[in-house]
């Protein structure tokens, strides 16, 4: 399990180690051919930042030859805001003194038809964390009622045993997101003060638990803006190693959230300039060639324009983060405010004005 | 002519392609056009089976292409044989590029996972080239058990480094019965060209092709490139020498005795 090797990094040394980094280091480690995670240290240190043009042309060529000229598409579906966790950073959070909302079977069918009425064949099912409201079975017969407008399901809701996952992809299941959040455990806790999230082991070990029960995909991430992101991205890092290593039929997947307004929201305690995330995204990359980089409508449409030809692999647009968002009720709470508004036919069209192919569908639920 | 024959076609193009990884639809239908190819590999998860009008397939709608659907994604021979028995009925041809590869980083294929498969579909009927790694035994058992082709790997996919396994792809070409198509790996135009003059029987291209600065361009230059490199081999390259060949032979004198 991830944990025992997580415990044997110390946070601290960790950061000392990554702001020690120098220049030497940097052209080191772009000068490799396969780079270490001590190579991706160097690369997201403050040192890597007069390189940043240098990782870029890098990151675009490394990702055209593994990913070609394309983006795949995916959005995601609110089927609840119902939550048990009290997070400081979060909409949804159980102190939210706000309407809850969980979609029915008929209300899952009407968003999922104009979801693919929109074009998307990727879906990503999301949650708060309220097992008694949204437990397995509501997420299982949520699959099973998107399964025929949709060739690939991703889903992003509470952690869950090893037993559940494997009868979730029975049901055709693909796809989990989970973030960590933070990898800073003392700050983890202040963030997560009740509810099942507050056990960091639990979730920290959440990727694991997919990999046994043989998913496809794993998405990793941790919410920038909590803590130091150049450390919580090491540890993020590390944790794809290993899981690579580990789970080595399962592909993984990277995103960066940012932290975005909420309703009732928190300010980030690290800031993290879009130069910064460009060195990120550039940095898993020239890390990682075949992990995928998954980029959300919480970045603003300038940014998320030019960042296309640096690394990104699939993009979210059209999003709707609030249950019932799309037809059933646009005004019901959301859990953050998204940045890009365009449709998902405007950023498609977009992608293709950047000579990229637009791809909705890459899966099938065939081959499961 | 000098055609090649797999199963029930003949192909006048030794030049096999792949469909992803274009800027655009539009531009892989001109790129492969202008590469002559004649047999297109597509992805079963890149197209809508179901959808008369998918973007892909309305592109590759053109009497000189054949396709072959690929099992890109499968992980297992079960899975493979499903998504082959689906692509059958959805696209009407009953070839098939068997691909399992289990590890999604390196899409390194499965040499057990990839046998099982293929025995089972040539007895349901359909007409198998597997993407293999480039050993010489198991290219000799999956054409035991019906293999149309083999198609061992010249490097890792996509990574454009060329004829990495040079030396077991000699092997699998002296020792084959059945057409050998070099698959992945080949980068540039003189890859393909050498693994024709080794004696390839044909050669698939799709990320040099795709992410070419003018894909058009490169698609026209890896068929010329195929097409030199086949007369190459059909002309008997000159082979280099380990000996010198005296035009003096020291032994002459033994003639006047």
């Amino acid at each position: 399990m991830y944990q025992d090797l997580f415990y044997q990094h110390n946070w601290d040394d960790v950061k000392a180690s990554i702001y020690s980094k120098t220049a030497h280091d940097v052209e080191r480690a772009l000068g490799k051919e396969k780079r270490t995670l001590e190579d991706f240290k160097a690369l997201i240190s403050p040192a890597a930042a007069p390189y940043l043009e240098q990782m870029a042309q890098l990151s675009h060529q490394l990702t055209k030859k593994r990913f070609g000229n394309t983006i795949q598409m995916y959005t995601p579906m609110y089927l609840s805001n119902e939550c048990q966790n009290i997070c400081t950073y979060c909409g949804f959070s159980l102190d939210n003194k706000v309407r809850r909302r969980t979609l029915s079977d008929e209300e899952i069918i009407r968003e999922a038809e104009a979801i693919r009425g929109m074009g998307f064949e990727h879906i990503l099912l999301v949650t708060g964390e309220a097992n008694r409201t949204v437990g397995v079975q509501y997420i299982k017969k949520a699959i099973e009622l998107v399964k025929p407008y949709f060739s690939h399901i991703a889903m992003e809701v509470q952690p869950m045993d090893q037993d559940e996952y494997e009868e979730l992809i029975e049901a055709g299941l693909n796809t989990v997101l989970v973030y960590q959040e933070t990898y800073h455990k003392e700050d983890y806790k202040k963030h997560h003060p009740k509810g099942k999230k507050s056990n960091f082991d639990y979730r920290v070990d959440t990727p694991d638990r997919l990999g046994k029960a043989g998913i496809h995909k794993i998405g990793l991430g941790v919410l920038i803006g909590l803590e130091d992101w150049r450390t919580d991205s090491f540890f993020t890092a590390a944790h794809l190693d290993y899981l690579e290593r580990t789970y080595w039929q399962t592909k993984y997947s990277i995103s960066f959230p940012r932290l975005r307004p909420f309703s009732g929201g928190l300010e980030p305690k690290v800031e993290m300039t879009d130069r910064e995330l460009v060195q990120l995204i550039c940095a898993y990359r020239l890390f990682d060639e075949e992990v995928e980089l998954s980029l959300s409508t919480r970045e603003h449409p300038i940014f998320r324009d030019n960042i296309i030809k640096l690394g990104i692999t699939s993009a979210s647009a059209g999003s709707k983060t609030n249950p019932g968002g799309y037809v059933v009720e646009p005004e019901s709470l959301e859990q953050f405010e998204i940045s890009d508004e365009r449709s998902a036919e405007e950023f498609a069209e977009m992608v293709k004005s950047q000579g990229y192919e637009v791809v909705w569908k890459d899966w099938d639920l065939a081959l499961q | 002519m000098d055609q090649l024959v797999i199963a029930d076609k003949t192909f006048n193009s030794r030049l096999f392609t792949g469909t992803g990884k274009f800027m655009s639809n539009e531009l892989m239908e001109q790129s492969l056009l202008a590469s002559g190819s004649e047999l297109v590999t597509v992805a079963l998860k890149r197209v809508d089976v179901d959808n008369p009008e998918d973007d892909v397939l309305a592109h590759l709608k053109h009497d000189q292409f054949n396709l072959l659907p690929n099992t890109s994604g499968a992980r297992t021979a079960k899975e493979a044989v499903f998504a082959a028995q689906l692509a059958r009925e959805a696209l009407g041809t009953n070839w098939v590029k068997l691909e399992i590869h289990p590890d999604p980083k390196y899409l390194m294929p499965d040499p057990i996972e990839t046998l099982q498969a293929a025995e089972e579909m040539v007895k349901q009927g359909f007409v198998v080239l597997p993407y293999i790694h480039a050993d010489p035994v198991l290219c000799k058992r999956l054409e035991d058990v019906g293999c149309a082709a083999v198609m061992p790997l010249g490097a890792p996919i996509g990574s454009n480094k060329g004829l990495k396994t040079l030396d077991f792809l000699e092997i699998i070409i002296e020792q084959s019965n059945v057409p050998v198509v070099v698959d992945a790996g080949i980068g540039a135009p003189s890859h393909a060209a050498h693994a024709m003059e080794l004696g390839a029987d044909a050669v698939l291209v799709n990320t040099a092709i795709a992410v070419a600065g003018d894909p058009v361009a490169m698609g026209k230059a890896f068929g010329q490139a195929v097409e030199a490199g086949r007369a190459a081999h059909l002309a008997q390259v000159a082979q280099p020498r380990v000996t010198a060949e005296a035009s003096s032979p020291l032994t002459g004198f033994l003639n006047q005795l």
